[in-house]
Formats: C-alpha cells, structure tokens, sequence
C-alpha cells in the first residue's frame, strides 16, 4: 500500500505502523444491504462524488493525518459506507476528527470526495448531539449579526478598535494618521478579523492595520459581519452557515466594497 | 512572499509541500470539537515535518494553524516559535513594536523593536 504513493518525510513509518493496527480487525457485515447514507450523499453531489469509483488504493489513507484516530481511516470510513454499514458510518466520532483538509481528494486517482461523504456524516448526526465546543461557538455566533462566535457585539468590536487605534497612533507617531474603519462606504476591501484578536489580543490588531497602511490599501471592517470565524460551517449546520455567510456578503455589498478579504 | 521577507537563504520549506502538504489538524472545527487527544496525534506528522527542516520558527497564514501549530510545538516539545504572516512582515519592515511580539521567542523579541520606549 505504501508503494502506490510515496510519501517523502518523517511520517512514513508512523503511518504504515497506524494502518497495521487497524487491519487486523476484519469487519462483519449484516448480509443484507440496506444501504441510504450513502446514495443519499451520491444524489446530492456533482457526479456522486466519484463515490463508487474507488479502487481501494489506499492513497488517501497513507496520507492522511488522521488515519489510525478511532481506528478509521478515509478509505476504510468510504468502504464502510459503499458497504452498507450506516449505522457505524453515522456514529463513528472520527468524523469530527477528518478536518476536511481534501488532501485525500488531492491525491485520489479517482478524485473522490471522502470529506463530502464526511461532512454529511456529521450532518446525520442530531444537531444537539455534534461536539458541544462547535454547537457552542456556531449558536454563539448566531446571537447577533456581528457573527462572532466568542460572543463580541458592535459595541464591544468597536470600542476596542477605537481604542487600540487611539493608542498606537500616539505611541507610533509615524502612524497617526493610520485608520480603522468600520463602516466606511465605498471602501475598496471588505475586511473580516478572527474574534480573538479583539476579544484577547487587541495587540495582535496591529500588524495587520500597519501593513494595510503603509500599502495605502483603502479598506473597512463592517459593524455586522466582522467576525471571521464560522463554525456553523464546521457543525454542518447548513442555513447557519449560510446565514452567517449571507450577513457578512450583505454588509460588504451594502458598503460597495470591491473585494471580500478573509484573513481566517 | 515569506523569502522576501526572511530572506531566501533562511526559508526552508517542509517536505512534502504545497498542495501535497498536511494539514495541521487546527481546521474543520477540531480546535473546538473538544478531541484533545486526537487533534494532537493527527498533528503529530506537522509537528515531525516542521522539526525535520530545523527551523526556529513555523510561519502560520490564519488563526487556527496558528493555535494548533503552537500547542503542537509545545506539547512535542519542538518548542519553535510560530507567529502569524503579519508579523514577520511588520518585524521586517521595522515597524514591529514592542507589544506586538507575543509569539516572537527571545531570539527576536529585541531584533529591530519599533519605538521600544513604548513596552508596557
Ligand atoms: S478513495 Fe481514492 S485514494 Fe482512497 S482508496 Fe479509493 S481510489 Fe484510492
Ligand atoms: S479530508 Fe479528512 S479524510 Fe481526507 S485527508 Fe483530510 S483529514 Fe483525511
């Protein structure tokens, strides 16, 4: 398995020691295909997404960083899948541990999409049941349209903008006439800001304004839709997600702003 | 971008790299997903590629690499530094100031400090 795809790099080893623990459990069916999950997910995807095209290579678990995690594997989660095993497709907590990094689309010779399959998998599960740090953050940034997922409104957004700034432009003279617009109209780029940075590291706001700056790049925060961050994305919790998305596009376009920059 | 700003002779990149890298386990919701254990042992193979170029420092593009990259530094025990693109840009024009600096290691905490008066 490892020859098919040659990894460079220390991890070699670690891998191929990982995927020897894990074959040496045979997995028993039911006999009787009752199979949804995954037709289901073929229905919904372009081209299935290759779904039923694998060749059983291996490539995608010999590089993936989370093969051996809860002894899955993308392979063996797909072969699973394909054969029926709905139940332990649906349950397993691997997929929360897959970070849909698509490096196994990347070197699938069928360009199979292992992380869709996984997405809807953690969509299966009841919404109160998904891991409760991103249930959290999602519902969290559903609270106002600021979409922060720590919980940070307009107000408090802007008051630490305005008060970094203040600060630095009187300790950094050469910066005094820097800004930090929220809101500004016409602004050339829309930009978002992961809500640490405000929330815990004000400090950390800075690098990015300075270089901004001294490029004279012409840009704004928006009052709604600043946060960067969207774990309703990750709950796979699809109208969250896109509600989240949707209340920052909106603000960009009510702005007239020409670029969206997402620094997350 | 990093070579402009480090210099070419003091980048090294990771092997493999590029579109045939590894993710850091940071994303896809796991910095959240409270799998501890897990999201450090699927970091394992980035921390051993970032140990394996011998660099001082891991350069980070967004806020979940950076906070995944730096646990793995710390709990590894590689103990790298790992600061965010801004930073180094800013270090390497001169207008890094002294409270900006939080992920710099001691090697660089004092290096070209814009307006050092102003530490707090
Ligand atoms: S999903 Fe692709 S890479 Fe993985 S075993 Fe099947 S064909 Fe190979
Ligand atoms: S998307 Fe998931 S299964 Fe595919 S390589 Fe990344 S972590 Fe592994």
């Amino acid at each position: 398995m490892q020859g098919v795809f040659e990894e460079k790099g220390p991890s070699n080893r670690y891998v191929a020691e990982k995927e020897g623990q894990m074959t040496q459990e045979p997995i028993r069916l039911s006999g009787k295909k009752t199979s949804t999950f995954i037709d289901k997910v073929k229905e919904l995807l372009p081209d299935g997404g290759n779904l039923n095209l694998c060749l059983t290579c291996g490539a995608c678990s010999s590089g993936c960083p989370a093969t051996g995690l809860e002894g899955m594997d993308p392979r063996k989660f797909l072969r699973m899948a394909a054969l029926g095993m709905d139940e332990e497709v649906t349950s397993t907590p691997w997929v929360w541990m897959c970070s849909m990094c698509q490096r196994c689309i990347y070197v699938c010779p069928m360009k199979i999409d292992i992380p869709r399959l996984v997405y809807f998998a953690r969509q299966s599960w009841p919404r109160e049941t998904r891991p409760k740090g991103i249930l959290g953050s999602c519902d969290m940034a559903l609270k106002n349209d600021t979409c922060s997922a720590m919980g940070a409104g307009e107000e408090d957004f802007q008051f630490v903008v305005e008060d970094v700034l203040e600060e630095y432009r009187e300790a950094q003279p050469e910066f005094a006439e820097m800004e930090a617009p929220i809101d500004k109209q016409g602004a050339e780029f829309f930009v978002n800001q992961n809500s640490r940075e405000p929330v815990t590291e004000p400090d950390e706001l800075l690098p990015l304004w300075k270089i901004l700056h001294t490029v004279g790049a012409d840009w704004t925060y928006g009052s709604k839709g600043w946060a960067a961050e969207n774990y309703c994305m990750f709950l796979a919790d699809d109208e969250s997600w896109k509600h989240i998305t949707q209340t920052a596009v909106k603000q960009a376009d009510d702005l007239g702003c020409k670029v969206f920059l997402n620094t997350e | 971008m990093v070579k402009s700003v480090v210099g070419e002779e003091n980048f090294i990149d990771m092997v493999p790299n590029r579109s045939n890298n590894y993710c850091c386990g940071g994303g896809g919701g796991f910095l959240q997903s409270g799998y501890k254990d897990a999201r450090l042992e699927y970091g394992r193979i980035k921390d051993e590629q970032i140990q394996a170029t011998r660099a001082d420092y891991c350069v980070a593009a967004c806020h979940n690499c950076h906070a995944q990259i730096h646990e793995l530094s710390e709990h590894f025990g590689g103990h790298y530094g790992v600061v965010h693109l801004w930073s180094i840009i800013c270090l390497s024009l001169g207008i890094l100031g002294p409270n900006e600096r939080t992920y710099l290691n001691d090697d660089l905490k004092t290096v070209n400090v814009f307006h050092p008066e102003t530490e707090m």
